[in-house]
Parts: C-alpha cells; sequence; structure tokens
C-alpha cells in the first residue's frame, strides 16, 4: 500500500458522489459530485459533469453554458510583451481614465467567448498608462486582471488542509474562528494517529472531527461526545472518507455521561432512545396508534356496525399494515441506536481513552474536568477556545485537582510572506488571532496532599515558600 | 511501547521519559537490573519501572517522586539528544498538515538531522506508509538509524548517507511529500520534483535566512511548481498566573467610600487580612522572552503531470 506504483488508480480520478474540493487562487469551495448539479463558485456556474473520469488535481476552464473543459497546457502567461516600461510613478495620474474599455465592453468580450487571457490582454493594449508603470507594477496589474477575469477551477481531494483553510476564510463563526495553524497545533499536541482510541467534543461543524479521522486513517476508534440532539457532521462527510472510516466512529450524548460514570446507564430496550424522547417516542407511537384507530373512527363512525363493505375492508387492512410497518421500521431504529449506545459506551467505560480533543462554543472547563476522567495516565489532551479566559480557569481547576501536568495554555502567531525578487516583504494583512489551546498530559490521579509538593509549575509569589527540597 | 503505538505497562527495553518537575523531564531506556540517578534520588528499574503503568507516579530512594511516562514524538523533540539544531512542535505541526500527512502517505526528508522531525512523521504515518530520510553526515545517519530502532519504527524508514543536493532521495515517483531542510534547497528541487508522484505531490523547505526562501522560490517556479506559499509561524505561551494588586489609597473621604468599595468598583473582591488592601487577579503573562524566529516555511503543490 505503502509503494502503490500506479497513479491512475481509481482512487485518484473523480467520480460521481465523490465530494472535492474546488479551488481557484485562494479561495476554496467544498462540494459533492453530482449528476447534471449546478454548482456555484466565484460567481460563476457550472456542471461538473464533465469532470467525472478525469484526474484529481485537473484544471478545467469554465465555459460559457457551464461546461468544464480541460486547460490547455500552461502556456506561461507572464510572457506579455512588456518590452516598454516606466522608472517610477512620478507622472502617473491615477483620473480613473486610463482604462479606454467600459464595463460593457468587457461584458461584450465575454459574451464572445473570449479566454481570460485574451481579455487581460485586451485591458493591456487599452490602458493608456500601462507603458509608464515600472515592470514590477505591471506584473502586479496582469496578476491583478487575471485573477479577475480566468475562469479556472481545479479540482482537488479533500484534506484537512483544504477544509481548515476553507472554513477559516469562508465561514469561521461556524468553527469558532479556528484557524488552520491552531488546528494543525491541535492534532500534533493530541499526537493523534492510527490505532488510538480518541475522545472529540466539537461545535465546529464536524471539522476538527473529520481532521481527527483523517490522521487516525481508518485505524482506532473516534467517539465523538455531543450535546442535545445528535452529532453534527456536514464538516466530517466533506473529506468523504471512505466507507470503513465510519466504522471506526462512534458517538455519545453529553447527557448521559453522569450516568455512565456512575455505573447505572441502562442499556436495556426501553431506555434506548439516547435523547432521552424516548418516552415521548413511545408515547408518541401509541398515540399514533390511538389516533389513527380514533381518525378511523371519526372519519367512520359507521364502522363501529359490521362492515359489510370489502373496499373498505381492504383499506383498513391496508392502514394496519402500513401502522405495522412503521412500528416495525422503528423498533429497528431503536434497536440501532440501542446497539451504537451500548458500542460507544463499552468503548467508554474502561476510561483508557488515548486522547481528548476540545473545541466548542461551551465552556471548556466542565467538558473538560468531566470528560478527562475517560482519559487513560500518561495520554495528552487538547481543549481549544475562543477566548483566553475559559481556559485560564480550566488551567486553575487542574492545578488544583491534579491528575494532569505540563500545562500550556498557547496561542499562535502567523504570518504570510510575499516572495518576489526584489520585492519580499511580508504580507500586508495579517490574522489578528486564531484561538487559543490549553495542553496537558494525563497522570495517574494523585492525592491532595502529595500534589502540594514540590512539583508546582507556577512560581509562587515572594510571601509563600514552597518546599524545594524533599527530606534528604 | 513503540512511538507510534501506545502500550499500558512498561516493559524491559522500553524507552520512557521521566517527568521530574517544571520544564524538567529526561528519557531513560529501560533496563533490567539498571539504576537511573536523579536529583530526587535513584530509580530502580526492575522495581520502580518494569511492569508499571505508563503515567503512573514513582519515589524514588530520597523520598522525592517523579512520573513515568509514554514517549511521544513531542515528548521526544524537547528530550533528544541534539546533533543538530532541531524543529520544535509549532513548526512541526504546521508542516504535517500542510503536507497533508497522514496514515499512509509515504515522504522523502532532507536532511535527518537529529530526528526530531523524522520521528513525528514516523507518527503520523504509521502503520502503511514510510519516510525515506536523506543525511550526509554518517556518524548522525548512523545515529538516526540507531534510534529508530530502539524506538520500534525502523520497519516504516529507510536512512541512506549521501547528499540529496546531488543524489536525490534514492527513489523516484514514490512520494505524496517532500521536506527540505538543508542549507541550499533550491539545489534539491529537481530531486524534489522527481522524488514525487505523477500525480502530484506537496513539498516544504525549510529555511532560516530568507535569501535562502527567495532562491527556493525561484526554483520552485522555474520547476512549474504551484501555490507557492511563503509563511512563518510562532508559538506565544500564557503563564497563567494569580497576582496581587495594592489598591491605592486616597485617603479619607466623604460619604465613607471603603476599601470594599473600592475593590468592587474595580470588579474584584476584596483580599482581607492584609496590610493594605489588594484584589487577586489571575491571569496570564506573557513570558519575558519568546522565541522570535525559527525559520521561514515555504509550500508549494507539484501540480498533476
Amino acid at each position: 500500500m505503502a509503494e502503490c506504483g500506479n497513479d491512475s488508480d481509481a482512487e485518484s480520478r473523480i467520480s460521481y458522489g465523490d465530494y472535492v474540493v474546488l479551488k481557484r487562487g485562494d479561495v476554496f469551495k467544498s462540494v459533492q459530485v453530482e449528476n447534471k448539479k449546478k454548482v456555484v463558485f466565484e460567481k460563476q456556474w457550472f456542471f461538473l459533469d464533465h469532470a467525472v473520469g478525469q484526474l484529481y488535481g485537473t484544471r478545467f476552464e469554465i465555459e460559457a453554458g457551464g461546461s468544464l473543459k480541460l486547460k490547455a497546457a500552461k502556456h506561461s502567461g507572464d510572457s506579455l510583451d512588456s518590452k516598454e516600461a516606466g522608472q517610477d510613478n512620478r507622472h502617473i495620474v491615477d483620473d480613473g481614465r486610463s482604462q479606454k474599455l467600459t464595463r460593457d465592453d468587457i461584458e461584450t468580450l465575454k459574451e464572445q467567448g473570449l479566454k481570460g487571457q485574451e481579455i487581460v490582454q485586451q485591458l493591456i493594449d487599452n490602458s493608456t498608462t500601462f507603458k509608464d508603470k515600472t515592470e514590477f507594477a505591471q506584473e502586479k496589474y496582469i496578476k491583478k486582471k487575471k485573477k479577475k477575469y480566468e475562469s479556472d477551477v481545479t479540482i482537488l481531494k479533500p484534506s484537512t488542509r483544504l477544509l481548515a483553510m476553507m472554513y477559516h476564510g469562508r465561514e469561521p463563526g461556524k468553527i469558532c474562528h479556528l484557524r488552520y495553524d491552531t488546528m494543525a497545533q491541535i492534532l500534533t499536541l493530541g499526537n493523534i494517529h492510527a490505532g488510538s482510541k480518541i475522545i472529540v467534543f466539537e461545535t465546529c461543524a464536524g471539522l476538527v472531527l473529520g481532521s481527527v479521522m483523517e490522521r487516525m486513517g481508518g485505524f482506532g476508534s473516534v467517539i465523538q461526545m455531543y450535546p442535545g440532539g445528535g452529532p453534527t457532521r456536514a464538516g466530517m462527510e466533506s473529506f468523504g472518507f471512505p466507507s470503513h472510516f465510519h466504522e471506526t466512529l462512534h458517538e455519545f450524548p453529553l447527557c448521559k455521561v453522569n450516568t455512565l460514570l456512575a455505573g447505572t446507564l441502562d442499556l436495556s430496550e426501553k431506555d434506548a432512545d439516547s435523547e432521552s424522547n424516548g418516552s415521548r417516542n413511545g408515547q408518541s407511537e401509541s398515540s399514533q396508534e390511538t389516533s389513527g384507530v380514533s381518525e378511523e373512527k371519526s372519519s367512520e363512525p359507521q364502522s363501529m356496525e359490521v362492515s359489510v363493505d370489502p373496499q373498505e375492508e381492504m383499506r383498513r387492512a391496508e392502514r394496519e399494515r402500513l401502522r405495522g410497518q412503521k412500528a416495525q421500521e422503528k423498533k429497528v431504529k431503536m434497536e440501532e441506536k440501542r446497539k451504537k449506545l451500548a458500542s460507544a459506551a463499552a468503548l467508554l467505560e474502561g476510561r483508557n481513552a488515548d486522547g481528548l480533543v476540545i473545541a466548542s462554543r461551551f465552556h471548556p472547563c466542565p467538558v473538560l474536568m468531566g470528560l478527562l476522567k475517560f482519559i487513560a495516565p500518561s495520554r495528552p489532551f487538547v481543549v481549544y477556545c475562543q477566548y483566553r479566559e475559559p481556559l485560564i480557569e480550566c488551567y486553575t481547576k487542574l492545578r488544583e485537582q491534579g491528575g494532569a501536568i505540563s500545562l500550556r495554555l498557547t496561542d499562535s502567531w502567523l504570518r504570510h510572506y510575499q516572495v518576489l525578487p526584489n520585492r519580499t516583504h511580508p504580507v500586508l494583512l495579517m490574522s489578528g488571532g486564531g484561538g487559543y489551546l490549553l495542553s496537558g498530559t494525563t497522570v495517574a490521579a494523585d492525592s491532595a496532599k502529595a500534589r502540594n509538593q514540590h512539583k508546582s509549575e507556577e512560581p509562587v509569589a515572594k510571601r509563600l515558600k514552597l518546599d524545594e527540597i524533599s527530606s534528604a | 511501547m513503540s512511538f507510534v503505538e501506545y502500550s499500558e505497562i512498561i516493559q524491559e527495553g522500553d524507552v520512557v521519559i521521566i517527568f521530574l518537575g517544571h520544564e524538567s523531564m529526561m528519557p531513560i531506556k529501560v533496563q533490567s537490573g539498571a539504576q537511573t540517578q536523579t536529583r530526587y534520588g535513584v530509580i530502580r528499574h526492575s522495581s520502580d519501572l518494569i511492569g508499571q503503568r505508563f503515567g503512573s507516579k514513582v519515589t524514588c530512594s530520597k523520598g522525592g517522586w517523579v512520573y513515568v511516562l509514554h514517549p511521544t514524538p513531542e515528548l521526544w523533540t524537547v528530550n533528544l539528544p541534539h546533533r543538530t539544531q532541531i524543529l520544535y512542535t509549532t513548526d512541526i505541526a504546521n508542516i504535517t498538515l500542510m503536507l497533508e500527512l497522514k496514515p499512509g502517505s509515504v515522504v522523502c526528508e532532507s536532511g535527518t538531522g537529529s530526528g526530531s522531525l523524522s520521528h513525528s512523521i514516523l507518527r503520523t504515518i504509521a502503520p502503511t506508509g514510510h519516510l525515506h530520510t536523506v543525511e550526509f553526515h554518517a556518524q548522525r545517519a548512523e545515529k538516526a538509524m540507531q534510534e529508530f530502532k530502539e524506538h520500534k519504527v525502523s520497519h516504516l524508514v529507510t536512512v541512506r548517507n549521501h547528499d540529496v543536493c546531488k543524489d536525490g532521495f534514492g527513489t523516484t515517483a514514490i512520494a505524496d511529500a517532500v521536506f527540505l531542510d538543508i542549507p541550499s534547497p533550491w539545489e534539491a528541487i529537481t530531486h524534489a520534483k522527481s522524488a514525487m508522484k505523477r500525480k502530484g505531490g506537496r513539498l516544504c523547505s525549510f529555511s532560516p535566512c530568507i535569501e535562502q526562501v527567495q532562491r527556493t522560490c525561484e526554483a520552485l517556479l522555474d520547476h512549474g511548481f504551484e501555490e507557492i506559499c511563503t509563511l512563518e509561524v510562532l508559538l506565544r505561551v500564557h503563564d497563567v498566573r494569580t497576582v496581587s494588586l495594592p489598591l491605592p489609597d486616597f485617603g479619607p473621604e466623604e460619604g465613607s467610600v471603603d476599601s470594599s468599595q473600592m475593590a468592587s468598583d474595580v470588579g474584584q473582591e476584596e483580599v482581607p487580612n492584609t496590610g493594605n488592601t489588594s484584589v487577586i487577579c489571575r491571569t496570564a503573562k506573557p513570558p519575558r522572552e519568546m522565541a522570535g524566529h525559527t525559520g521561514y516555511l515555504t509550500f508549494a503543490t507539484k501540480p498533476l503531470n
């Protein structure tokens, strides 16, 4: 598997049903390849049908009409006859009138089917100031116009890198403003790797869950703890994992954690519905029956008498059959749910998980204190929070309680650079922040007395001096 | 124990990390009958380590105690014996994400150096991937091979001792990702390209100096690489502290504003029994100094052929 020589195997080709990532420049979008489905990306719409069967990484051009065409081999676009160039901008007046083509002219060109490259050439030819710009300014101008008028799209296989960058760029609110370099830290500090058993609690649309699963490669198991109704998995689906990955994924409702810890989790049939709608569902089921019956009664008051109409008899029998079918389906679903709950509980019960990742909009402190109980000693845990103070609370609580060492509260500073000959400098706009992380390692649970020995990680104020040296 | 798989009980031959206290750890190799000296006393491997659970507390001969931890690449990075300047976890984490490493990935790396990044890569690509690592210094290559063996990961890695700029990685068209941390990465770009799979792959070059970055980016462009991107990332640590801030004495005032009022003005509780009234703040402050630069990370994609 490691030396898979055949690069063109089925896995490398785009198929219907695949989740892919569309890319143009720095913009990404996750979509699923569906038959004749219109896709909107960067103000253009098109169909992905012609992409099916092509290799991932292929670049396409969007034609008028929305079909995709393989992009011809790259003719180095930057060699656009720039014979003439100025030395500096002292005589260039920006009066907004240097471009002779109007918006409508450009639209016309587009409608005529001119490719992006050709439109850019037209813009250059019709600019009165282009030849006066410096070479650097010309390059910058061309790059900018290309970005605006070219209509290619590259189709890529999803990865944590692409999806984390996409979510952070498009919908940071959905992922608690978790920046991709912070995501990188989470996965590494958490020692996420194949074969481990990881507990995840996140409200990042499933992105964190998917990233953890990618690093596990389908080996080991992931237990997703979820608040409320059910686990969010949309972001995870965008990874397009093969089906056997899904077998490693379990879920467990937060609202049953206490009963599980107490050892009183009831996995018998009547407790099957994990949303504690169980009784309600059961009631609704029976009420459905009764309403069905009463419906029958109300709509056919005469049916109290012996019915002699065979058609009526048939219809009633059909209704009975459907009701029975529905009840049966429901029973099967409940049983499935019960089984899933039981398997997740079995994984958690041993309290020997290999790692914990928390990234949510909930206050991290109680989540952390509650879920740490399921982690084995000498295992890493990582908690992400958009804000710093809640993590300070976690840190303090953990110091008080013991059972964790190497606690670190960190955030990461990220800066991109433009690297061009004689024009290398950091990029003008920089991310202001990417969230905070609290990381640490679990150790065997400690008695309070032992903890107050010389292992304090926090240097203390002058007034209190802890004993430094043990009895010798 | 292995660096790519957790285990529960310490066994003979394991490499374990002894945690002595704040920022103080040491790796030791567990051997029956052996002893290790620490500032808290002696640790006897046979009685104190073998058969114990990872994460347990071990009391040393002088009465003090330590924790015994399962090794991880992150712990190894801060405890390994340096033969060269190494990469630290912050950069390693970003390299791993941006190179899209995961189980099954095939990676080519040069130079191996002290093996800090190598261990992290191995952990991420196990159990089905492979690492081809090239080191031009003979002793360092040898030491790396030794360590991989001790850490039970040698089945996942091939160490080659030659100059990557002259002789490449020793394989072609198999890598999903290539990593370069060498003085002249632009000289290895051709080899990097040929080591990568035809369907494309990711590349990363780490360089401390901007001039190196410039030459590398130029070479990448010339070789048809795309998505060329240079960034740097730094970790900021926040030291959690409880501080006590005294309140000023403005003298007695009409309307009897006492110190508890002042304290509540500040939004904190008053600390009783201190001479001058103070308030406690639970906060986090930056350390006096921090790492300001490690190196620039340049990433690129080799496009589909």
